[in-house]
């Protein structure tokens, strides 16, 4: 139960559909709890995020941004990982000229089945940006 | 190709402190394929100034928009309706384009969002090297197609001074010498004959500033 008053951070979730968001989908059928301020986006590849899908989510309001896609050379689309990896770096570059801190938007690697660790990542960003606070530009 | 960087977002912010309405306008030549002023760079950094803006509590109303070119007066006379919307127009152009839109418009200051660097061409993802540098009076059929003035850190005409050691420049090291690589290049191509020659002090007045340049289409 929340307290009253608390922070719940506007988490957006942008889930691979080749392994993030079936692994959102196995803690689901698993009961395996995750923080319910995490909305999850399903798309095609992590490599189809653009900083400006980032950019924007912060603009409407978002606390935090999450970006998840495959494991290193197991991309359906060869690249697609790689290349959101490369953006979130440059993003936090651009995040950081405006003053919002790069570490609200990481980006994560996992499998399908991965349930546990789907949970494990969602957890962890829902405290680090409870910590941080709302964002600065809300 | 022209090769641009975006100034810091500090400097853009401190340009159009006080405005309440701008135009962000990009330019899809040159800029756009240097990845500096194109629509996506647009709406990066109208997106950075309004979270910028959020964060200090002012108010920004930001239009934005491309057009292939900003060089040209008829493309940015079409941006009349536009401009006439806004108090100040932040072109994300070169300094030509800064320029042309500043000239048909000058009634609206016009910001540039860009510091013009050089005229270059990529060599890899992301990185892009100054090979021209409009001197004017090009040389490069002695040469075999590599520039002495600027890749020559001392601007040489003919041959290698006394410095170049093992292919690398005396005046930086990481720099290969112009002169062994324009050696090998007509080495190559069996024109090493050029080389014997003497070329006399370059015409630094072959290009009067400003440049002007009249002609007919044939």
């Amino acid at each position: 139960m929340k307290a009253k008053g608390a922070f719940s951070p506007d988490i957006i979730a942008f889930c691979c559909a080749q392994s993030a968001y079936q692994a959102a989908d196995t803690a689901g059928s698993m009961r395996i709890p995750y923080p319910e301020n995490i909305r999850v986006i399903r798309v095609p590849c992590a490599g189809r995020v653009d900083v400006l899908h980032i950019l924007r989510a912060f603009e409407k309001g978002a606390d935090g941004v999450l970006v998840l896609g495959c494991h290193e050379e197991a991309c359906r689309h060869l690249s697609g990982n790689v290349r959101a990896k490369n953006r979130v770096q440059k993003l936090n570059t651009l995040l950081q000229e405006v003053g919002i801190d790069g570490e609200r938007v990481e980006m994560f690697t996992l499998a399908p089945n991965q349930g546990f660790r789907f949970a494990r990542i969602a957890n962890e960003i829902n405290e680090r940006i409870k910590e941080l606070g709302p964002s600065p530009v809300k | 190709m022209i090769v641009a960087e975006r100034k810091p977002l500090e400097d853009i912010k401190e340009m159009i402190a006080g405005y309440k309405k701008i135009l962000i306008l990009g330019c899809g030549t040159c800029v756009t394929i240097c990845w500096a002023g194109g629509e996506k760079e647009v709406a990066v950094l109208s997106s950075q100034l309004r979270l910028a803006s959020k964060k200090n509590g002012n108010e920004l109303e930001i239009l934005e928009d491309t057009i292939e070119r900003q060089c040209e007066k008829e493309l940015v006379e079409a941006l009349k309706d536009k401009v006439q919307q806004v108090e100040v127009v932040l072109s994300m152009g070169c300094g030509a384009g800064v320029q042309t839109i500043a000239e048909i418009f000058p009634d609206t200051p016009v910001y540039p969002a860009l510091n013009t660097k050089f005229v270059g061409m990529p060599e890899g993802e992301g990185i892009w090297v100054e090979t021209c540098r409009t001197c004017g009076d090009c040389f490069l059929d002695k040469t075999g197609g590599i520039c002495p003035i600027v890749r020559c850190a001392k601007g040489l005409l003919n041959g290698p001074c006394g410095g170049t050691n093992s292919g690398k420049c005396e005046v930086d090291p990481e720099k290969d010498c112009a002169w062994t690589l324009i050696y090998r290049r007509l080495e190559q191509q069996g024109r090493l004959d050029t080389m014997r020659k003497y070329y006399p002090p370059r015409n630094f007045q072959a290009v009067i500033r400003p440049g002007k340049v009249e002609t007919l289409q044939a």
